[in-house]
């Protein structure tokens, strides 16, 4: 089976549009959505219609931080230009996508796999993974040999066995990593819609489960019209800026 | 671990167990047949010792992971892997050769032999080196001859894959490799330098041309250790028949600090196959070892960088390129050869570590005495040869980075491929003498290399007037 991941989409409609587009060439059995579909973003109704007609479809979609916010309304803990953007995004969404939104799980089990937001420990809290330390918290926390995660917005694979912390592995993007062995992997994923790791491509990964191989793509899109309708909704002009520099 | 024990006559994934080949000390190697497979096969096996062993488990991972990426008539071809979790494996083709290993008893080896050797390990290290995979083991038992004459690289249990997860890294706090032939960055764990491998091949061209290892077989990390400051004794003491060029290619490939090797195994296979062309340097006369004074400042010099692994920037496989210059030498193409050094010169200052080749081809006949000799006794071979030095002078290259060919053919642009193919050339520059239609209709030169060259290849042209016929 050959499966997608996408996370952090951000209601950004132009990368999702090219992901979906380069993944459905790469012959895919279904796509998991690891949360974040909305927020910062211009265009959470699109975004939020497409995931919806792929769960229809049979895709896994996952609770963000994001969406539990723009669904609720609550702002609680973000800062400024995020807060801005939760507010705005809330009053674009209609009663459904919000009830939609609220009802995606918080994680999800696959065979060996576990599919989750943020840090697995305690994913309510929406700990980031950003080190060994991080990562190995996620991994101890789960019996299932390979974890998807999103929420940080860099792409990071970590590989642990029973007795040593986790060793990360910076993707590289169009070359299949093999998940081989007896160990733990942890596959965090980086943005669709606003990656932070300075390469503006949009990013997703596909695990082809026959060859137990984990492949990062970046697929680059039409960030001007992106941020134009950014700048047009009176979103925050850095949620826009930043799309250019991948930060 | 519990796992049903491998017998013959069992199946696993398909595979009939056949008759044990082999047991090592990591893996056992069984004869095994498919169906689907007409080619001898053998599948390796992990040992599965008390405890598991974990230098065997990662070690083995690592091959899993390795082996099917790998490419080429240098690595042996894989037609499966087992799943960790129920019983690990690797199906590989069965190599009909024997190992460099028996050799070691015989040597010294006449010089001949030692050199064609290290040609044919060199070409199968460029080969490794341009799939981005750095071996880390290279010794004679790892080092398979197959009947055709190439040599393959077996158990890469200790390689790594620079743009593949290291499941070695950081699994293991003391130097993974082997004794007499890890590389001193090697034994301060940096697992990132391709020319760890050059280094590790020149032990063992050391130990085939003098019959003695060049640093012993040390047995413990403070052994190991004494590479990074005491030089070998030179070969040519210990074997006289040592041309001193072959000496000059040893003891570079045994620098202890990485930065005064070979930059790429190419360079030194390029060096292999023109004795004549490598730059002797003190280390090609060396008698002696190293005084005391010499050595103990060596290693008061490494005494700051003990204990830790200096980790350099990671040298790329196409780092170093081998760049030939395709010179037409004739008459009116004086101003063609200008632009082609221009675009050389371009080339030399962007990319660090080029290593250029200037080559002419002496175009022959194809029938009928070819006269070495011309009218007033002067060799035409030695007037190009000359042509060719005084054609590179205005770049100013250091001796070391520039040699100069002169192909005798009746094909120029035959030859000019074939030479860019044995000498893994990653970069032809070549003039086209025109663009007319006539030149199209009859084939040049630089279109056939275009065509055909295993590299990339850049056209030089004059700038042409806007109403200039092109036609020549």
């Amino acid at each position: 089976m050959r499966i997608a991941f996408l996370s952090d989409i951000h209601g950004n409609r132009e990368a999702l549009d090219a992901v979906i587009r380069h993944a459905e060439r790469q012959s895919l059995d279904r796509f998991v959505f690891l949360g974040d579909l909305v927020g910062y973003g211009a265009d959470p109704v699109y975004v939020v219609d497409r995931v919806a007609r792929a769960i229809e479809n049979g895709a896994v979609s996952l609770l963000g931080n994001h969406d539990a916010a723009a669904a609720t309304g609550t702002i609680e803990g973000m800062n400024d230009y995020a807060s801005a953007a939760i507010e705005w995004t809330h009053h674009e969404l209609d009663d459904d996508s919000r009830a939609l939104l609220l009802n995606m799980p918080m994680s999800a089990v696959d065979e060996d796999r576990l599919y989750v937001h943020s840090e697995a420990s305690s994913p309510r809290s929406w700990q980031y993974i950003t080190d060994s330390g991080s990562a190995e918290r996620s991994l101890r926390a789960t019996t299932q040999r390979l974890t998807f995660c999103g929420h940080v917005h860099k792409p990071q694979l970590y590989h642990m066995t029973p007795m040593k912390s986790p060793v990360l592995f910076v993707p590289q993007p169009g070359i299949g990593a093999p998940l081989v062995g007896n160990r733990k992997w942890l596959a965090v994923q980086g943005a669709v819609g606003q990656p932070r790791d300075h390469n503006p491509a949009a990013a997703y990964s596909i695990l082809d489960t026959i060859r137990n191989e984990l492949t990062y793509f970046r697929v680059p899109y039409d960030i001007e019209t992106t941020a134009a309708k950014i700048h047009a909704a009176g979103l925050p002009k850095i949620l826009a800026a930043r799309l250019f520099i991948g930060r | 671990m519990t796992r049903e024990a491998l017998q013959t006559g069992s199946t696993i994934d398909g595979y009939l167990i056949g008759e044990k080949l082999h047991t090592g000390g990591m893996a056992t190697l069984w004869r095994v047949t498919h169906p689907d497979i007409a080619l001898p096969i053998v599948m390796k096996v992990p040992m599965i010792l008390d405890g598991d062993d974990a230098t065997v488990i990662v070690g083995f991972e690592m091959e899993m992971m390795l082996l099917p990426r790998l490419t080429g008539v240098h690595v042996p071809r894989c037609f499966g892997v087992g799943d960790y979790a129920r019983q690990p494996y690797v199906v590989m083709e069965q190599i009909d050769g024997d190992s460099l290993f028996p050799l070691l008893e015989k040597s010294p080896l006449p010089i001949a032999d030692v050199v064609s050797l290290a040609g044919k390990t060199a070409a199968a290290l460029v080969d490794l080196h341009r799939q981005n995979v750095i071996h880390f083991d290279i010794k004679p038992s790892n080092i398979m001859l197959r009947k055709s004459g190439e040599v393959v690289f077996i158990d890469f249990g200790l390689s790594r894959h620079l743009q593949l997860p290291d499941l070695l890294e950081e699994e293991f706090h003391v130097p993974m490799g082997t004794g007499p032939y890890i590389a001193p960055e090697q034994v301060l764990q940096n697992r990132t330098d391709f020319r760890s491998d050059i280094f590790s091949l020149g032990v063992i061209l050391y130990h085939l041309t003098t019959g003695e290892r060049p640093f012993g077989f040390p047995q413990n990390v403070r052994g190991l250790r004494k590479r990074l400051w005491r030089d070998p004794v030179p070969p040519r003491k210990l074997n006289p028949e040592t041309p001193p060029w072959l000496q000059e290619i040893i003891l570079r490939c045994l620098e202890p600090d990485a930065g005064k090797r070979y930059p790429t195994a190419a360079q030194l296979l390029f060096d292999l196959q023109h004795p004549g062309e490598v730059k002797l340097t003190e280390r090609a006369e060396r008698l002696e070892r190293d005084g005391l004074w010499t050595v103990t400042r060596r290693r008061l010099g490494w005494a700051g960088t003990a204990g830790s692994a200096r980790q350099p920037e990671t040298i790329a496989a196409t780092s170093a390129p081998i760049v030939m210059a395709a010179v037409d030498l004739s008459e009116g193409m004086e101003q063609l050869a200008d632009t082609l050094r221009i675009n050389v010169q371009r080339v030399l200052a962007t990319v660090p570590g080029v290593r250029l080749a200037c080559v002419n081809v002496l175009k022959q006949n194809r029938v009928g005495i070819n006269y070495s000799l011309d009218d007033e006794g002067r060799n035409i071979h030695v007037q190009r040869l000359v042509e060719l030095k005084d054609w590179a002078r205005p770049l100013n290259l250091e001796r070391e980075n520039v040699t100069f060919h002169v192909l005798e053919h009746t094909d120029p642009a035959t030859s000019l491929i074939e030479y860019a193919r044995s000498n893994h050339v990653d970069h032809i520059l070549i003039g086209a003498r025109g663009t007319g239609g006539l030149r199209r209709f009859m084939g040049s030169v630089s279109s056939q290399v275009v065509a055909e060259a295993p590299c990339t290849v850049t056209v030089v042209r004059v700038a042409q007037m806007a109403d200039q016929d092109i036609d020549e």
